[in-house]
C-alpha cells in the first residue's frame, strides 16, 4: 500500500527584542548564569507582568508578512506546569483570542508551488535552562532566558513530505530574517521546531493518530528526522501494529525518534486567562503603520530581481535568500555594476571568499560600489578578466579600491600592439615545434600561445588584441 | 496626652508645629505595643531599628521646614505587602523567611511621603480566610473582646489600629479582607476600585480580586492615605490609568439629595437582629442628613460566595505554584525532584492554603472549566450587571460589612463552609470591582463593633468617602475604643 504523510508544524521563534517580554532584563545570549534576571522574570511574590510593546509589534509584523488576520482584542493565558526553569510555574503564552490567526505560506516544491496554511501565530515567554553537570545529585538552574520573548507559529497539517517541511522551515527562517525579528538560529536555539506526523493510505480521507517529534534542534536534521518518523510509522502499520498518539524525541546521535510520554501521561496545563495582563486591544492604525513599514519581502523581490534586473531564477532565488545578500546586490547595481556580470561575482568569488572565513554580507568589508569599479575598469578595458580575479582578492582582503590596486601593482592591460607583438613574436620563436604542429590544423595549440604570451606579459595583454594578433602571425 | 490614641490628621498637626517629635509618637506607639501585644498579637514583625532610623529621618525633614504628608508617622503593613530588607511572610511557613529585595508600589509611595513602618501584621494565610486562625504562626485576637477573632484576612491590620499600636494601616481585600475585619474591630475599612491602587508587590492571592486599601480610625485618614497610594503604576498593567482626585477635599459637602440603595438581598430573614437593626438605624441617620433611601434589586447576589469560591481558588492555585522549594522560601528534602516539591508544599502551605489550590486545580481542570472556571466568569458578569443597573438608580449602596459581630476562635475554624459565609455581603464587591468601605455603625448588646458598608460606582471613592465622613461626623461609634 502507498502511504502519505500528513505534517503540521509547531515552530518557535526568538524574538530580537533588546529586552525581555515582560521586564527590562537584557536578552543577549550567552552570559554567565543568572545574570539576566530580575524579581519579575524570576517569578518572585508579588510582581506583575508588564508587556514588552516591541514583542507585540514583531509578532504583528510576522502575522501581516505572513498573509495572518491580525486580531484587535487579544489576550494572554496561563499554561501551568511545574519544572524548576520556569520559576513561577506557568508560563504566560496566548490561547483563546491569540494575536495572529489564519495565514499561509507559499513555497515551491520540485517546481511547484504550494500553500501552507498558517493556523496562528502567538506569544509567550521562553523558560529557562536546566543544566546537569558536575555530576552530583542536583542540576543547576539557569534563568537569563527565562522570559526571552517567543513567537509559536502553528502550520496547518498542509505538509506532504519532509522535503516539504524543510522548504516550508528554510521560507518561514527567510521571511523571519527579512523582518528582523528572529535571527533564526536552529543551533543556538532561537529557532526550534517541533513536528506533527501522521500517515494515511494515499487516498484516504481522514487523518492517522498523530505522533509530536520534538527537539529537531537544527536545520538539516528536519527532513532527516521526519523520514525516521514516517519510516517508523509505516512500519508500525505494516506489522500490524497501531500508531499511539504521544510525544517523541528526536535523538540525532543515533537517527531516530524515541518514545518521551504518552497521551495519557501528558499534561493539563490547565489554561485559563492571565488576569495580571489586560487584554490587549490593537489598533488598525497602529497595524497599517506596521504594514506600510515592512520591508519588501524575499518572494516580491525575487520577482522584481527577474524582472528588473533580467536575471535567471537562479540567481534571483539565491540573491533574494538573505536581505542583506540583496542589499549589496542592489547597492552594486545602483553603483553602475552590470547585473548578471555582478550576480556571478556575488555567486562566485565573493560568497567563496566569505565562506572560507565563515562570515556573512553584514560583515562584509568589500562594498558593493567597488565591485561596480572593478567591473567599469574591465569594461573600459583598463584590466583583463584574468587580473580583475586577483584584484577582487585584493579588494576583499585590503578593503582598497580597484584603481589603487592596479596602479600600486602596475596592472594595466597592454593594449598597445607593438608591446604585444613583440611579445608573441618572442614565444613563436621559442616554440617551432609548435608552430608546426598548429600549422598542419591543430587548432587547439591557440590556448597554448595565449598562455605562455600571458605569462610572459604577467597576464597584462589585452586578451582581444592578443588573439587576434597571435591568429594573423600564425596563420 | 496619650499620642498613639490620634489619627494621622491630628498627628500631623503636632508633628508639623513640632509640638511633638517622630521619635516621641513612635515611643508612644511602641510602649502601646510593650503593653498589649501580648494580648492582641496584631504584629508578625517589628522592624524596631528601622523605625527608629525613618523617624529620624522624618524628624530631619519637619527640622527642615519640608514635612511630607506622613512624615512620622507610623503606619502598619499587612505582611503580604514586600518590604524590600523586611522579612515578607503572608503568614505562611513557605515564606517564613523570604526577605524581599524589592519594594511594592505602595509602601514605596509611603515612604516617599516619610512614612515610618512600625510593623508587619499578621493575616490568614496567603490572605485566605476571615478571622486570622488560617495564619502559619498564631491568631490575632480581637481587642473588643480577646476570646473572639478580630477577623480576616487582614486581621493583624484591623486590630492593630483598634488597639492604637499604629495610626493607621494597609490591607487587601479580595473578598471582604479589609472590611470586614474593620466592621468586626470598629475601625474604617477601605477597598478601592479594582485598578485604583497598584498591586505590585502584593503578594498575590487572586489577581483579579486582589485589592490594596486602607484600615483606619476615621475616614478623614483613609481619604489621606488614598490620595497617596492611588494611581496608575507602570509595574502593573491592571492598574487604572484613571485621574486621582483629591479624595478629603469633598469630605464635609452635605449629602443631601443623594439615593442610597438599599439592596433587598442584604436584609434576609433569619439575619442577625442587632446587625439588621444597626443597619436600618444607619440608613435613617443617613436619611436624617438628607439622603434618600431606594430599595433596589441585586438579583445574582446568592450566586457570589460560590462564584468567588471557584474563580478565586483557580487563580490561586496558580499564582501558588511558584512555592516549589526550588529558587526561595522554604525547601524540603525529598529523594527527587518531585519528592522536593511535594514535601515542600505538603509542609509549607496549612490546611486552608491547601484546600483551595484542590479546589482551583480541580475547577481549571480539563473537562471541568467550561462547568467551573467559565461559568463562574458568566455569573461574574451577571454580578457586575446587578450592579451597572442599581447604580443607575442610585448614588450608593448601603448593606452591613458583615452577618455577625466577631465570632469565638475556633467557632467556625472546622466548618469552612460557615467560615466562606462570613464574607457574604462583601465578595460581590470584589466580583463587579467597584470600591466598598465599612464604617463604624453600631455596637451589639456584648459591645462589640458593628459595621455598615457603603458601596460605590468604579472609580467613585469619593462619594462613598463622603457618605462614610457625613455620618461618622454625626455619630460617636467611631470614638469608643476597647477597654485594654
Amino acid at each position: 500500500m502507498k502511504y502519505e504523510a500528513v505534517i503540521g508544524l509547531e515552530v518557535h521563534a526568538q524574538m530580537l527584542t533588546e529586552t525581555k517580554i515582560f521586564c527590562g532584563c537584557s536578552t543577549k545570549f550567552g552570559s554567565e548564569p543568572n545574570t539576566q534576571t530580575c524579581p519579575i522574570c524570576i517569578g518572585m511574590p508579588g510582581v506583575l507582568p508588564v508587556l514588552n510593546k516591541k514583542a507585540l509589534e514583531f509578532a504583528i509584523r510576522t502575522g501581516l508578512a505572513t498573509n495572518c488576520k491580525i486580531s484587535n482584542y487579544s489576550r494572554f493565558a496561563r499554561k501551568n506546569y511545574f519544572y524548576p526553569d520556569l520559576p513561577k510555574g506557568y508560563q504566560i503564552s496566548q490561547y483563546e483570542l491569540p494575536i495572529c490567526e489564519h495565514g499561509f505560506l507559499e513555497i515551491v516544491v520540485d517546481g511547484e508551488v504550494k500553500k501552507i496554511g498558517i493556523t496562528r501565530i502567538h506569544m509567550e515567554e521562553d523558560a529557562g535552562k536546566n543544566i546537569h553537570e558536575g555530576g552530583g545529585n542536583y542540576s543547576f538552574v539557569d534563568l537569563n532566558r527565562t522570559g526571552v520573548p517567543l513567537m509559536e507559529i502553528v502550520s496547518e497539517p498542509d505538509i506532504r513530505s519532509p522535503k516539504e517541511a524543510a522548504e516550508y522551515m528554510k521560507k518561514l527562517r527567510t521571511i523571519l530574517r527579512y523582518l528582523g525579528v528572529c535571527d533564526g538560529n536552529m543551533e543556538q536555539g532561537s529557532l526550534r521546531c517541533d513536528a506533527n506526523v501522521s500517515i494515511r493510505p494515499v487516498g484516504q480521507k481522514e487523518l492517522g493518530t498523530r505522533a509530536e517529534v520534538k527537539n529537531i534542534n537544527s536545520f538539516k536534521f528536519v527532513e532527516k528526522a521526519l523520514e525516521y518518523e514516517i519510516k517508523r510509522q509505516i512500519k508500525v502499520i505494516e506489522e500490524g501494529g497501531k500508531i499511539i498518539q504521544e510525544t517523541r524525541l528526536w535523538d540525532s546521535d543515533r537517527g531516530i525518534t524515541e518514545s518521551m510520554r504518552s497521551k495519557e501521561e501528558a499534561h493539563d496545563y490547565r489554561y485559563f486567562p492571565e488576569p495580571d495582563l489586560v487584554p490587549m486591544t490593537v489598533e488598525q492604525k497602529w497595524i497599517d503603520e506596521i504594514k506600510s513599514s515592512l520591508p519588501e519581502l524575499p518572494d516580491v523581490k525575487r520577482e522584481r530581481f527577474v524582472a528588473e534586473f533580467g536575471l535567471p531564477e537562479y540567481d534571483a532565488d539565491l540573491l533574494t535568500s538573505e536581505k542583506s545578500i540583496a542589499n549589496w546586490f542592489e547597492g552594486a547595481v545602483k553603483a553602475g555594476g552590470q547585473a548578471k556580470a555582478v550576480s556571478n561575482w556575488m555567486m562566485g568569488e565573493l560568497m567563496k571568499l566569505l565562506n572560507e572565513e565563515n562570515k556573512t554580507f553584514e560583515e562584509c568589508a568589500l562594498k558593493p560600489a567597488q565591485l561596480a569599479e572593478m567591473l567599469s575598469l574591465m569594461d573600459k578595458g583598463t584590466i583583463s578578466g584574468k587580473i580583475a580575479k586577483t584584484i577582487f582578492e585584493e579588494m576583499y582582503k585590503t578593503g582598497k579600491d580597484a584603481d589603487v590596486i592596479v596602479k600600486e601593482k602596475g596592472l594595466v592591460q597592454v593594449s598597445d600592439e607593438g608591446a604585444i607583438e613583440k611579445a608573441v613574436d618572442e614565444i613563436i620563436a621559442k616554440n617551432p615545434k609548435e608552430v608546426e604542429r598548429y600549422k598542419s590544423g591543430d587548432e587547439k595549440l591557440l590556448g597554448f600561445f595565449v598562455g605562455q604570451v600571458m605569462k610572459a606579459m604577467k597576464g597584462k595583454a589585452n586578451p582581444q588584441i592578443l588573439n587576434e594578433i597571435l591568429k594573423k602571425k600564425l596563420s | 496626652m496619650d499620642l498613639y490614641k490620634l489619627g494621622i490628621s491630628e498627628a500631623k498637626k503636632l508633628l508639623d508645629k513640632k509640638e511633638v517629635s517622630a521619635q516621641e509618637l513612635l515611643d508612644s506607639i511602641y510602649k502601646r505595643i510593650d503593653t498589649v501585644e501580648d494580648r492582641v498579637k496584631a504584629f508578625i514583625t517589628l522592624p524596631k531599628e528601622k523605625a527608629y532610623a525613618m523617624a529620624e529621618a522624618s524628624r530631619q525633614a519637619i527640622d527642615a521646614g519640608k514635612p511630607s504628608s506622613l512624615s512620622g508617622i507610623p503606619i502598619a503593613i499587612k505582611d503580604n505587602m514586600c518590604t524590600k530588607g523586611i522579612r515578607t511572610t503572608c503568614s505562611s511557613k513557605i515564606l517564613s523567611n523570604f526577605i524581599p529585595p524589592y519594594e511594592s508600589t505602595v509602601t514605596s509611595k509611603l515612604g516617599a511621603q516619610g512614612y515610618i513602618l512600625i510593623g508587619k501584621t499578621n493575616l490568614d494565610e496567603f490572605a485566605m480566610g476571615s478571622s486570622t486562625e488560617n495564619s502559619g504562626f498564631f491568631t490575632t485576637k480581637n481587642p473588643w473582646d480577646l476570646e473572639r477573632i478580630p477577623g480576616g484576612s487582614s486581621g493583624g491590620s484591623a486590630a492593630a489600629v483598634a488597639a492604637d499600636e499604629c495610626i493607621a494601616a494597609l490591607g487587601s481585600d479580595t473578598g471582604g479582607s479589609i472590611r470586614q475585619p474593620a466592621s468586626l474591630c470598629g475601625v474604617v475599612g477601605l477597598k478601592p476600585t479594582y485598578g485604583r491602587v497598584s498591586r505590585f508587590g502584593l503578594v498575590a492571592f487572586a489577581s483579579s480580586l486582589d485589592q490594596i486599601g486602607t484600615i483606619t480610625k476615621n475616614v478623614k485618614d483613609s481619604a489621606i492615605l488614598m490620595n497617596i497610594i492611588s494611581g496608575k503604576d507602570p509595574f502593573d498593567s491592571t492598574s487604572a490609568p484613571v485621574a486621582v482626585p483629591d479624595f478629603a477635599k469633598n469630605l464635609g459637602q452635605d449629602i443631601k439629595g443623594l439615593k442610597i440603595g438599599i439592596p433587598k438581598e442584604y436584609f434576609i430573614r433569619g439575619m442577625d437582629k442587632e446587625i439588621e437593626k444597626s443597619a436600618r438605624d444607619a440608613v435613617k441617620k443617613l436619611e436624617s442628613l438628607g439622603a434618600i433611601p431606594v430599595e433596589i434589586s441585586l438579583p445574582h447576589t446568592e450566586y457570589a460566595v460560590a462564584t468567588y469560591y471557584v474563580l478565586a481558588t483557580s487563580e490561586a492555585s496558580s499564582n501558588l505554584a511558584r512555592y516549589d522549594g526550588v529558587k526561595y522560601g522554604f525547601r524540603a528534602e525529598g529523594k527527587d525532584l518531585m519528592d522536593m516539591y511535594m514535601n515542600t508544599r505538603a509542609q509549607g502551605f496549612g490546611a486552608e492554603v491547601k484546600r483551595r489550590i484542590m479546589l482551583g486545580t480541580f475547577t481549571l481542570s480539563s473537562g471541568y472549566y467550561d462547568a467551573y472556571y467559565k461559568k463562574g466568569q458568566q455569573a461574574r458578569t451577571l454580578i457586575k450587571q446587578d450592579f451597572e443597573t442599581a447604580f443607575n438608580q442610585v448614588d450608593v449602596i448601603a448593606t452591613p460589612t458583615s452577618p455577625t459581630a466577631a465570632f469565638k476562635a475556633g467557632e467556625k475554624s472546622s466548618d469552612p463552609l460557615q467560615m466562606y459565609l462570613s464574607d457574604i455581603f462583601t465578595i460581590s464587591v470584589n466580583l463587579a470591582g467597584i470600591p466598598g468601605i465599612s464604617i463604624p455603625c453600631g455596637f451589639t448588646s456584648n459591645n462589640l463593633p458593628i459595621g455598615l458598608q457603603i458601596i460605590g460606582k468604579h472609580f467613585d471613592e469619593e462619594t462613598i468617602l463622603k457618605v462614610s465622613y457625613a455620618y461618622e461626623q454625626s455619630t460617636e461609634w467611631h470614638k469608643r475604643k476597647p477597654n485594654l
